[in-house]
């Protein structure tokens, strides 16, 4: 029977999260994804997409990002339509056209989430003021419940002490007209990031998740890391899904 | 701060620029260096330092004219139309002797063009930067880490030369997010500003900084003059990175972003058996001509490679005297070449030696 279960789904074993960690299974299907820019909101929205279609949901992955010229979640289309992934991205995102413009497909999408609330909708916000965007759509958060997840970075610059993070959380709060309901720890260095890098940061997380009285949903880390972050609960790991120029 | 943090390029210009003591940011937003800006905003109010949005590109040139007039350190950056507006301030600036760090954040163009990295404005930077017999010092950093390091260099060698330093880079390098370690870098020292229009106090003679000479003569003198400085920092000032030239048959010239391309590529030649090596200009003004010129005796071909239609080649066949055949493959208008687009020129050239 277990043999037969696995043979049915080939895709679920080549992964590393065999098994979805349960904080992420319990998110709402409305998922919001916000964050500093430069956090990795774009890395773990990806992932976080591919993980919820492998796992056999249907998921719309949509690209709300009005702020970034280049590296976004639209440089991922390919990857996610095959896996199933609707995606929805900005007219003009990877062109020549410097317009942060939301094509009405945002609105279709979100439209479609309610007629079919089982689909998993991720929404990926550009970073700080960007979360502005998510403004004109309050009425389907409010009416239909909503986890909104912030992106945090401790080797970030601006974000790397507790004020400076709650003070950006605070600020797409207010842009966004939303709340934040969980922290999602993304601290990383990039391909330099060791496991060290990222245990170093837990108990910082761990704080600043207590100081906003939201809980800790998980901690990412690259796929490369697997088995050596057995320390810390509930580490996600993800792909890098940032385009690779050389 | 941790000693590594992760940044985007243009943050680690705007960071740097902070640590290296400048206190005056003017500009304007244009993508993809908006950062710049944004960053400058956030840090500014909290250092005691001023971050101001001008109403153009000139204006800001034009106040970084006045700060750097007295005597303090001072940024402008933009993306190259908005470069082509500064550029009679730059020239002005070149005229009165003053030292200030400009960055250039390279998109494709010729005019509006596209919002896409690009290196199209070389022969700009290096050659027609403003009006006048002039030259600014240009850098080109091809990390994160160097956007860093070469912004705090453009700052002592703009003070120790008296002249404007520009950063060089380009859209890629001004998004993508590496580590960077702020602490490394070497720290000049930096000669006492005795010229800055900072206030007399009644204790000296005051400090007049223009650039109307009306007398030719005059004018003359203080050219030539400035011209004994440019080849003092030819002399003393070139940078470069040579990497795997040791035995290669080829030598690919790039800079910036392309050159983290050919490195990729190279690794890939190597290991079909190619013996190809990179030849990397870090300061573009002064050019390093007798560093490159002196692999040409080596080599057997030099392939040149920008994100432009040939801006540097003329440079590098100067530079090594036209020796040895020198090709080019770039691509222009936004669009970067993949590793494996130049892997397939290099093993043109090897199969042709």
């Amino acid at each position: 029977m277990h043999e037969k279960c696995q043979t049915m789904k080939p895709r679920l074993q080549k992964h590393a999260n065999i098994n979805m960690l349960e904080t992420l299974r319990n998110l709402k299907n409305l998922i919001v994804v916000c964050g500093h820019f430069g956090a990795g909101k774009t890395n773990f929205a990806v992932n976080l997409a591919r993980e919820k279609a492998e796992a056999g949901n249907k998921v719309t992955l949509i690209d709300l990002d009005i702020v970034n010229p280049y590296f976004r979640a639209a440089d991922n289309v390919a990857e996610l339509t095959t896996l199933g992934v609707k995606c929805v991205v900005p007219d003009f995102a990877n062109t020549n056209v410097d317009i942060p413009s939301l094509p009405p497909t945002v609105m279709g999408a979100l439209e479609a989430y309610e007629r079919e609330p089982d689909r998993v909708t991720i929404l990926d916000v550009g970073g700080d003021n960007g979360a502005v965007a998510l403004g004109m759509y309050k009425r389907f958060f409010k009416e239909n419940g909503y986890d909104l997840l912030y992106v945090i970075n401790m080797y970030r610059p601006l974000t790397e002490d507790i004020e400076g993070a709650e003070m950006i959380l605070r600020e797409i709060e207010w842009s966004g007209r939303i709340h934040a309901t969980g922290i999602v720890n993304n601290s990383n260095l990039g391909v330099e990031t060791a496991a060290a890098d990222i245990t170093d940061t837990d108990s910082w997380a761990r704080e600043f998740a207590k100081k906003c009285g939201l809980p800790l949903v998980c901690t990412c880390a690259d796929v490369s890391l697997a088995g050596k972050l057995d320390s810390i609960p509930d580490v996600f790991y993800i792909k890098n899904a940032t385009k690779q120029i050389f | 701060m941790a000693k590594k943090v992760l940044m985007k390029g243009n943050e680690a210009i705007a960071e740097a620029a902070i640590k290296s003591g400048c206190l005056h940011f003017f500009g304007y937003p244009i993508t993809p260096q908006t950062e710049i800006s944004e960053y400058m905003a956030k840090r500014m109010p909290k250092v005691g330092g001023l971050c101001l949005q001008a109403e153009s590109e000139v204006s800001a040139i034009n106040m970084i004219m006045g700060a750097a007039a007295s005597g303090s350190r001072c940024l402008t950056s933009s993306s190259s139309p908005g470069i082509s507006l500064k550029s009679e301030g730059i020239s002005y600036l070149v005229g009165c002797d003053l030292p200030c760090v400009i960055v250039n954040v390279q998109r494709g163009g010729p005019g509006l063009g596209g919002i896409q990295p690009s290196q199209q404005d070389y022969y700009q930077a290096t050659k027609a930067n403003g009006h006048g017999d002039e030259h600014i010092l240009v850098l080109a950093p091809s990390s994160v880490q160097e956007m860093a390091q070469l912004t705090s260099e453009a700052f002592d060698l703009a003070d120790i030369y008296r002249m404007p330093a520009m950063i060089l880079a380009d859209g890629a390098l001004g998004q993508m997010m590496e580590p960077v370690d702020f602490e490394l870098g070497t720290k000049r020292e930096i000669p006492e500003k005795t010229w800055a229009c900072n206030g007399t106090e009644g204790k000296r003679k005051k400090n007049i900084i223009n650039s109307l000479l009306i007398d030719p003569d005059e004018l003359e003198t203080s050219v030539v003059n400035r011209f004994k400085r440019y080849d003092e920092i030819a002399e003393k000032e070139v940078k470069y990175e040579e990497y795997k030239c040791d035995d290669a048959d080829i030598v690919i010239v790039a800079y910036g972003i392309t050159s983290r391309i050919c490195k990729t590529a190279i690794a890939a030649a190597r290991a079909k058996g190619i013996k190809v090596g990179l030849f990397r200009p870090i300061t573009l003004w002064p050019y390093p001509k007798k560093q490159l010129g002196a692999l040409a005796d080596k080599a057997k071909h030099f392939l040149v490679c920008e994100l432009n239609m040939g801006q540097m080649v003329d440079d590098v066949k100067v530079a090594t005297e036209c020796k040895k055949p020198v090709s080019f493959f770039g691509r222009t208008g936004g669009v970067i070449p993949s590793p494996d687009e130049v892997l397939a020129q290099i093993e043109k050239l090897a199969a042709a030696l």
